[in-house]
């Protein structure tokens, strides 16, 4: 059975190998001439997919738990969902968590991912007390904050060596609940003034509608919050509805989706509005849907997610979002958010600015709106999310990452450009 | 909190099981062969979940051994899961009698055996809840494995009798027909991904029906259907086809 990715584009054949033990590994590594790791499959892109797959999800023991400090060792394989089902309830949370908590902890450290607490707690590296690694050579390291394969291998996209295991610190809470807070805009202007107020907010994520244009461009729903201090920690996941076929091609089309954006702006009361919700709905509201990916039908579809530097954030964001609206070529999912400062590691995501994440579904048409966003995004000094990406290009991913030579020369060095590829590290050759 | 009992706790589908009743608060018994070699799971449940599990020596052919083994549990189980199976390739099978021998012991006769033990001490309390874990290769008879079919529709007809008999002292009896399961065993066959389900979802499955005491689950559901089509094809056609 082959494997695809989130967006299911690229399609192709894969020969799948189950990590259940080292020694299995050791010898996989050693027969196989070229292989990635794949994890649960959540980056939407080509960055997990080779003709050789290593599907690290069923190497996923718990290995132990220090309930004192919040300190959790598991094994790569691990989703983060069944962390949240063995933690929450003894008043523990993960420090950082993406929009989906159905990734594997492997997965989480290769893409270094980032939530909506960024401006506060940084990426998910932040948290990793210690990994270990094997390495093309076969050999296991434990690796620490301060070695050059922990910045290598975090946000490194599976290209240094396949993740065993990790030491992640948790984060303490009261709770189940959190105290959200929903602010309307009207545009891109009031969009930027909401989160600059509220940047002391620990959580924070606007949707913007991107097919509004003129003096309503970057109109949105930020929505921040912090954990609730009731005490109620009976966390309990959600049954979730499925999507059970691809939807045929013409369901997503302009139409349904300005009929998403309306309902879903229609539903919160303008200005400011106060609510309770649970971890679920708050930080995983795409979750309760399992393969909605299959809303854009057998095609596939694409996350575009590019971040800009501060200072020209809101020049930039107007331009994109300008020839977005123009195009006609709507998202369901626009997500704007505010980011802290940039870490140490050579390919992580973020910089200190602004990022916009939409979802567009594959067609004719697509990839050449997204290279003229592309240059957009260079001319400001912005740089693009690998996990997300399928389509760009070897000299636009290259202006944006200025630690990509170092990142080089450290797989040339030690073997791994031998024996670890993805479709996406040859096309824009790391 | 009580204890549930698996039996062949080494399968994929085992593991998962036993997570998921550890998940919501039960002790567990993990029943194998080499049971030690279970130690990292039984590190993994207990971590997850806090709960109590114990590894437990259990040979389902070894007959004479099961009274001594129920007899010595610490602690009689609320439930008991026979997760246990054995599939011969259908070739080796036809041609050794020693490999239908053993698809026949391990799927029917052993399970029969603990199963005998287990329900009359659970009648006699007037409380717990079995599940047998067979197979929708025990609906019909088909040239491309009925010794393993053969083996698991005696089993589901011995559930179904047992359900049957339980039912006046308050014992639930589930009978969990899987159809692909995504394990290490199918890793290398090439099996169709809407029909095939993981072994996560399959424990899921289990742990809901057996809650809410319904008799039998197909799992994924659509093998009902499946199924339905494919007893009723009649005999003087069926014989002619190859499925
Ligand atoms: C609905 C949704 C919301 C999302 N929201 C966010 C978000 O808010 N923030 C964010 O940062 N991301 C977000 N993502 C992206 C997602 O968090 C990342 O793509 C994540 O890396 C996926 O993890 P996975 O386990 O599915 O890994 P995969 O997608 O299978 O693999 C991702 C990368 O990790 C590597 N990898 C996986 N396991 C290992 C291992 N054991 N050792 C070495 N390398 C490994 C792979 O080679 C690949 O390069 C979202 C995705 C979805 C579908």
């Amino acid at each position: 059975m082959g494997l695809l990715s989130w967006g299911m584009f690229p399609k192709i054949i894969t020969k799948k190998f189950s990590l259940r033990d080292r020694a299995a590994l050791k010898s996989y590594i050693e027969e196989t001439d070229e292989f990635i790791p794949y994890g649960n499959g959540r980056s939407y892109g080509d960055g997990a997919l080779n003709e050789n797959i290593l599907h690290v999800k069923p190497y996923n023991n718990f290995l132990a738990f220090d309930e004192e400090n919040g300190l959790l060792t598991c094994q790569a394989g691990v989703l983060l969902s069944e962390i949240l089902d063995s933690v929450v309830k003894r008043g523990w949370f993960l420090k950082v968590t993406p929009g989906t908590k159905l990734i594997t902890v492997g997965g989480a450290i290769a893409s270094d991912v980032h939530g909506k607490n960024h401006h506060v707690e940084g990426c998910f590296s932040e948290c990793v007390e210690e990994f270990s690694i094997m390495l093309p050579s076969g050999e296991t390291e434990i690796c620490k904050k301060g070695d050059e394969l922990f910045y290598a291998t975090c946000g490194g996209m599976g290209l240094t060596g396949v993740i065993l295991s990790a030491t992640i610190s948790l984060k303490k809470i009261n709770s189940k609940n959190i105290r959200q807070t929903t602010i309307k805009t009207k545009n891109l202007q009031e969009t930027f003034e909401a989160f600059e107020k509220y940047q002391d907010m620990p959580y924070s994520v606007a949707w913007i509608d991107c097919l509004a244009k003129d003096e309503e461009l970057g109109k949105c729903l930020l929505m921040v919050g912090d954990f609730a201090d009731d005490g109620d920690l009976d966390y309990r996941s959600k049954k979730k509805l499925s999507i059970p076929f691809n939807f045929p091609s013409f369901a997503l089309n302009n139409l349904s989706v300005k009929a998403f954006n309306w309902l879903y702006y229609a539903k919160a009361k303008d200005g400011t509005s106060k609510q309770k919700v649970d971890i679920d709905t708050f930080f995983y509201p795409l979750d309760a849907i399992s393969n909605w990916n299959r809303i854009y039908g057998k095609g596939g579809f694409t996350q575009y997610q590019f971040i800009l530097p501060k200072e020209h954030s809101y020049e930039g964001l107007k331009e994109i979002l300008t020839k977005i609206s123009d195009s006609g070529k709507g998202s369901f999912l626009a997500v704007l958010k505010l980011y802290g400062k940039a870490n140490e590691n050579y390919l992580s995501f973020p910089l200190e600015g602004y990022s916009l994440a939409l979802d567009f579904k594959i067609e004719d048409g697509l990839f050449e709106l997204l290279e003229a966003l592309d240059e957009v995004v260079v001319k400001y000094g912005g740089r693009i999310y690998l996990t997300k990406d399928v389509r760009v290009s070897r000299e636009t991913f290259e202006k944006g990452y200025e630690k990509i030579d170092k990142f080089r020369e450290f797989r040339r060095e030690n073997g791994m450009d031998k024996k670890l590829n993805s479709l996406q590290s040859k096309r824009v050759q790391i | 909190m009580s204890y549930v009992l698996i039996i062949g706790a080494k399968s994929d589908i085992a593991k998962e099981v036993a997570r998921i009743y550890a998940k919501n608060g039960y002790n567990i018994y993990l029943a194998a062969r080499e049971s030690d070699s279970l130690e990292d799971l039984k590190q993994d449940i207990e971590t997850r979940s806090g709960v109590d599990v114990k590894l437990k020596e259990f040979d389902i052919t070894a007959y004479e051994t099961h009274e001594d083994f129920y007899a010595s549990l610490e602690e009689k189980p609320l439930g008991v899961i026979v997760v246990s199976g054995y599939m011969p390739e259908q070739k080796s099978a036809q041609k050794s009698w020693d490999e239908t021998l053993r698809a026949i012991n391990v799927n029917y006769t052993g399970a029969v055996s603990i199963l005998n033990i287990v329900a009359n001490d659970f009648e006699k309390e007037r409380r717990g809840f079995i599940v047998g874990v067979s197979s929708v290769a025990g609906d019909r008879g088909r040239k491309a494995n009925y010794i393993y079919g053969s083996s698991k529709a005696a089993f589901s007809a011995y559930l179904s009798g047992l359900r049957n008999r339980l039912y006046e002292s308050g014992v639930e009896v589930l009978t969990v027909k899987p159809g692909f399961v995504a394990t290490k065993m199918t890793e290398n066959l090439d099996l169709p991904e809407n029909l095939t389900a993981e072994p996560c979802n399959v424990a899921e499955d289990i742990f809901s029906a057996q809650q809410k005491g319904r008799n039998t689950l197909y799992t994924k559901p659509i093998w009902f259907f499946i199924m339905l089509i494919i007893k009723h094809i009649p005999e003087f056609i069926f014989k002619k086809m190859s499925i």
